[in-house]
């Protein structure tokens, strides 16, 4: 097998487009294969596949092994969110040695299947679209790099009733500093008002 | 709360806000205005002397008013800290002529009127926001009578009344005439569950609440007799059932429906009318004592903490989450965390919980002792910057340093730049790249998404925090809406250039929606004032050309509101229906010989 680092040095783009079912959650509703071969002529699209949870082991191995075998440099995953799942993403790419900037994600679950249940067609079509879409967009993806800082091992709580209470005192025994901010003249907040408490029957304070 | 107060890692600020959050994850700089206690905190024993000299009483706001204290005073017993205050609005003043009794009282010489408000600046990795609850006022509610029956309690009120700390040691009595209530009635849902007045949820602890009051009650006053006035008892928790079933065997009586009305009789004890829905009978009670059992609302600091922290509310005002399952104490801002009431009402148990997950997942992103920020961010050209300063003007961090004249360039300080592309989209030479969101990448996907039948597209750009989180949300509810719609996110509306909007109709777009986050919600600051006014100026430039501007629409949508998502969406598609074949070859026909001319801009 070809060496992974030195995919990025070849001239031509070489994207893999993986279409999740998601179980039923997009299937039901996207004909999820439709979608795959649409893409699987798309320009520079070497591999398109429909797989039944991206996300899970088997189908991140399922990418990976496709990365290394046919030398990918682009990973579009047509999903859900990229607010849910991007970060899991990219630890994939990161595992195949490609940089995690380089994958792109088409939400097909969230803003396709989910809101359009009962048009088939329609939402296939929009599945396409949106992975056509997402396609052109990786063709241009540039890899970035993270800037690593230095963090400040202190936590500012908000409020001294028994949520900040109980946070402040787990963050401190657990060695962090915290600094309390509590707009009344004593923590204990709502909690300390009160009588008897349920469902053990004892004090509040 | 002891343990608070003497550990040696936890700083305590009481009396104090945040006025001010600069930075990010890993280092926010905090500013806290900390008001003048005129007590010393580390010198006051709570003895008591000065309040016993201090000649100025008031109503005591820890005991609802029930009681009295004085100007200089401690908040509750158990206090922490346990030095006294000096509500200073309230004081005859230090003047030895005007007053001054508490400084000769004190012996220890812990009284300073000279003490001022502080400002107190601290930076810190994360953040936990634990800001708790408003009770709901029930002053609206007239019907029950709080305002004019002095025997119509809150239920805090009546928290106050029975406990043993409280201004009656613990004794049950009625305000009017001090004696033990032979009937009490509990009236449930006050401020909740109501789409007339209060709000619209569940408050979560009140059914409970409630039950615990009865079982105190009966264990002190076996005879006396308790209604309660429900529309569902709630009580899902662990053993919660045991403590229904207990009040029920010890001859509490719960009846299903809340009363209409609320008089009361000659003798102050109140006479409730009620349609139990069990029955389907109008019923009357006359009890000598009502509580109301008051809903939680989120506590008046939200909004502006919102603001500060760049964070996102639900509908009903609480926090949002970043994910209601996978993500449940995590704000969507990287480094900030939830507890307690002020995401959601919760009862103490799930505030601990809570607290502690979040305790835990601030000790995750912070062990490490460094973080990594995300390369979203932009770079300028020096080749294409003529230093005219447009970018460092509209960047909401102060990022850009202007540059003087073309041979020094503006410079972007990576650090500080938070990623919105605000400077990108508004650059008039071009010469800033925006990472991750560039013109190449965002231009790619118009035009593959109108290559085809551009005419029966909707072209959606949406601001990753609000906008775009709104349309997932809207697909988490199963909201259905018009299928042409194709969304391209970018982190913040203020990245939508004006290029975009012209290519889009260039390629054949109908209707081209600009969306964001609410005016004072931006997740970086104001960008989005600059969205505002650039879809502004970008309307007023379609109709010099001949372009309907309407076909350009601007809507702000949350995180939260995925029903006005997909509401705006059905908007949409109507404006699209009014745009012609003919219409659209026009625009194209407009753009295109735009572009054959010299630019004028």
């Amino acid at each position: 097998m070809e060496p992974v680092t030195s995919i990025n040095t070849k001239p031509q783009t070489r994207i893999g487009v993986y279409v999740c079912h998601c179980g039923s959650n997009i299937a039901q509703t996207v004909n999820c294969p439709k979608v795959s071969e649409t893409a699987s002529k798309l320009e520079d699209v070497v591999i398109s596949k429909d797989i039944a949870y991206a996300c899970s082991e088997p189908g991140q191995q399922e990418i990976l092994d496709d990365i290394h075998e046919h030398g990918l440099d682009r990973i579009v995953v047509a999903s859900c969110s990229p607010r849910l799942h991007e970060p899991t993403f990219r630890q994939m790419m990161q595992s195949a040695g490609l940089n995690p900037y380089l994958l792109e994600m088409a939400n097909l679950r969230e803003q396709c299947s989910w809101v359009h249940l009962n048009e088939p067609d329609d939402a296939t079509q929009k599945a396409e679209d949106l992975v056509k879409m997402a396609v052109s967009r990786a063709r241009l993806l540039q890899p970035l790099e993270e800037e690593k800082l230095p963090l400040t091992k202190r936590t500012l709580i908000i409020g001294g009733g028994i949520a900040g209470i109980q946070a402040s005192l787990d963050l401190a025994d657990n060695g962090y500093e915290v600094v309390l901010v509590e707009k009344n003249a004593s923590i204990g907040g709502t909690m300390a008002h009160l009588d008897k408490t349920f469902p053990t029957m004892d004090c509040s304070i | 709360m002891t343990d608070v107060g003497r550990h040696p890692l936890i700083k305590l600020h009481t009396m104090s806000e945040i006025v001010d959050v600069k930075g990010y994850v890993g280092n926010f700089d905090i500013k806290i205005l900390k008001k003048a206690r005129y007590v010393s905190e580390e010198d006051c024993t709570a003895c008591g002397d000065c309040a016993t000299a201090c000649p100025v009483v008031r109503p005591d706001e820890f005991n609802l008013g029930l009681s009295s204290r004085k100007a200089i005073f401690t908040p509750f017993p158990q206090a922490v800290p346990s030095a006294y205050v000096i509500n200073i609005n309230e004081c005859l003043g230090h003047n030895p002529v005007v007053c001054a009794k508490c400084l000769e009282a004190c012996e220890k010489g812990c009284i300073n009127f000279h003490m001022s408000d502080d400002e107190i600046e601290e930076r810190v990795g994360s953040i936990v926001v634990a800001t708790g609850l408003e009770p709901y006022d029930p002053t609206e509610l007239d019907e029950y009578g709080y305002t004019r029956f002095e025997n119509v309690l809150t239920s805090l009120e009546f928290e106050r009344l029975v406990n043993a700390g409280g201004p009656t040691k613990g004794k049950l009595i009625r305000p009017t005439d001090r004696r033990l209530p032979k009937s009490v009635g509990f009236i449930q849902c006050v401020g909740s569950r109501s789409a007339r007045k209060g709000s619209s949820y569940c408050s979560n602890t009140c059914c409970m609440n409630t039950i615990k009051s009865t079982l105190v009650l009966k264990e002190h006053y076996p005879d006396i007799d308790i209604k309660v006035f429900y529309i569902d008892i709630r009580a899902v928790g662990k053993g919660f059932e045991d403590l229904f079933m207990r009040s029920r065997r010890l001859g509490v009586h719960y009846l299903r429906g809340l009363p209409g009305n609320v008089e009361e009789l000659p003798n102050h004890s109140m006479r409730v009318a009620v349609e139990n829905t069990v029955t389907g009978l109008l019923e009357f009670f006359n009890l000598e004592m009502l509580v109301l059992a008051l809903g939680m609302k989120p506590a008046k600091s939200t909004r502006r903490l919102q603001e500060m922290l760049g964070l996102q509310l639900t509908s009903d005002g609480f926090f949002l989450e970043a994910h209601p399952k996978l993500k449940p104490v995590d704000a969507a801002s990287r480094g900030i965390f939830y507890a307690g009431c002020a995401e959601s009402p919760k009862d103490i148990k799930e505030s601990v919980t809570q607290a502690s997950a979040a305790a835990v997942r601030a000790i995750r992103l912070m062990h490490k002792g460094e973080i990594y920020t995300e390369p979203i961010t932009s770079e300028i050209d020096p080749e294409k910057c003529t230093a005219c300063g447009m970018c460092a003007e509209v960047c909401p961090y102060n990022a850009i340093t202007k540059g003087i004249r073309k041979k020094t360039p503006s410079v972007v300080n990576t650090a500080a730049c938070a990623g919105c592309g605000t400077c990108a989209a508004e650059c008039p030479y071009d010469a800033i790249v925006m990472n991750h969101f560039t013109d190449g990448q965002i231009n790619n996907q118009i035009d593959s998404m109108l290559e085809k039948s551009s005419q029966e597209k909707i072209l959606v750009f949406a601001c990753n925090w609000c906008s775009y989180a709104g349309a997932d949300y809207a697909g988490v509810s199963r909201l259905q809406y018009p299928s042409n719609v194709r969304i391209i996110r970018t982190m913040c509306s203020g990245r939508v250039d004006e290029k975009f909007i012209f290519n889009g109709f260039l390629n054949g777009a109908p209707v081209v929606l600009v969306s964001g986050c609410h005016i004072g919600d931006c997740h970086y600051i104001d960008a989005n004032r600059w969205t505002e006014k650039r879809v502004k100026k970008i309307r007023k430039k379609m109709e010099k050309l001949g372009i309907r501007p309407e076909r350009l629409q601007l809507e702000w949508i949350s995180a939260a509101e995925g029903s006005r998502f997909a509401e705006i969406m059905g908007r949409m598609e109507k404006l699209r229906q009014g745009v012609s074949m003919q219409e659209i070859s026009e625009t194209i026909e407009i753009l295109r010989n735009r572009g054959k001319k010299p630019k004028t801009e």
